[in-house]
């Protein structure tokens, strides 16, 4: 029981401190998980990223679930991924109250119209981001424009891209 | 059907098919809740994105709680939230328990090798589609391109520059009398 109280109060903390979401909370659970508590090891965490990257999902939700699985199975599997929303889902939720009040306020409209044309600028940089790390050979490129042109002329739904873009990864790969 | 049920099963369809990383739902929320469902429009998207940033936590928990929230109040939040948590949280325990070796099974890792490149083409769909929702001016676009290059070249948080930009737009368009597109 013990054990779980503490594998609870450790994500929330975790959900709590990390910015920036995915990649930038890895530290964040390594520091806590593999040094402070010792509950898994630094080979079983590289693991578990590698695992919790080619999963579906957030990446911080799949790291916590299987490290939360590693150390008290399924209980710990659900009170770690639990308790890494916890953080955010009450900010988000006061965050959305407030909001949703002023929106309509004259300063909040000034605001976010300086706030969207950076927001697009980072999901292009998103884009780079992973660019660099996906964009390897001439096949990887080759999907990549094969997937634009069904997006753009076909305007083929993004789940069915994702799965044309497996198949096409088991077939060059 | 139930709209929170119905709502529900579009987030749990979305948490399946993200994969690499949370960004790579943003094409996929376009789709089902902005363009499919027309729930949201493509201005205020952006705004959950923005918000969604500045709040610790993984950027796809965060926006879909905060779409829940906005759509249905405090239960559509849990709703929109556990939605996106479950397929990620079934398939882990999956993984884990019986294949611990996953990531070394060759047809995986090709499967994903395909996957993100596609993941960049959709990303980049994404804010085509999403930047027909502000004006095209030299100004605007100068903007997007000090952010990218703020991110992807000087490395500076996505925090500042949304604070930053929030801060210089109050400046530039307190005065403004149009609310919205002013294109």
């Amino acid at each position: 029981m013990e054990v779980i109280v503490k594998i609870f109060f450790t994500f929330i903390k975790i959900g709590a401190f990390s910015f920036g979401g995915g990649l930038a909370m890895l530290p964040f659970i390594e520091k806590e998980i593999v040094y402070n508590h010792q509950w898994i090891t630094s080979e079983e965490f590289v693991d578990i990223i590698a695992i919790a990257q080619m999963t579906p999902g957030p990446i911080a939700i799949n790291s916590s679930t299987f490290v939360g699985y590693k150390v008290q199975g399924i209980i710990g599997a659900m009170v770690g991924s639990i308790g890494i929303v916890i953080p955010s889902f009450i900010l988000i939720i006061i965050l959305a109250k407030y909001f949703t009040n002023m929106k309509d306020n004259k300063a909040t409209k000034a605001v976010f119209k300086g706030i969207r044309p950076a927001v697009l600028g980072l999901i292009l940089s998103a884009a780079i981001s992973v660019g660099k790390t996906a964009l390897l050979d001439m096949k990887s490129v080759l999907i990549a424009l094969i997937v634009l042109f069904l997006l753009k002329k076909v305007n083929l739904h993004p789940i069915l891209a994702i799965v044309v873009a497996g198949i096409m990864g088991a077939i060059l790969y | 059907m139930n709209p929170l049920i119905k709502m529900f099963l579009i987030f749990a369809k979305i948490g399946t098919f993200t994969l690499g990383g949370g960004y790579a739902m943003i094409p996929l929320i376009q789709k089902e809740v902005v363009e499919k469902n027309k729930w949201i429009e493509e201005e205020e998207f952006i705004d959950i994105i923005a918000l969604s940033q500045t709040v610790p936590g993984a950027l796809a928990i965060n926006a879909s709680t905060y779409i829940g929230y906005r759509l249905f109040g405090i239960w559509g939040g849990i709703i929109g939230c556990l939605g996106t948590m479950l397929p990620s949280v079934i398939i882990i325990l999956i993984v884990a328990t019986f294949f611990t070796q996953f990531q070394k099974i060759s047809l995986i890792q090709a499967i994903f090798k395909g996957i993100r490149p596609a993941v960049v083409a959709l990303i980049l769909v994404a804010v085509i589609k999403l930047s027909k929702s502000i004006p095209t001016n030299r100004l605007y676009i100068l903007w997007i391109l000090t952010s990218v290059i703020g991110i992807s070249v000087f490395h500076i948080h996505p925090i500042l520059i949304i604070i930053f930009s929030g801060i210089l737009g109050y400046k530039l368009f307190k005065g403004d009398k149009d609310h919205g597109s002013d294109c």
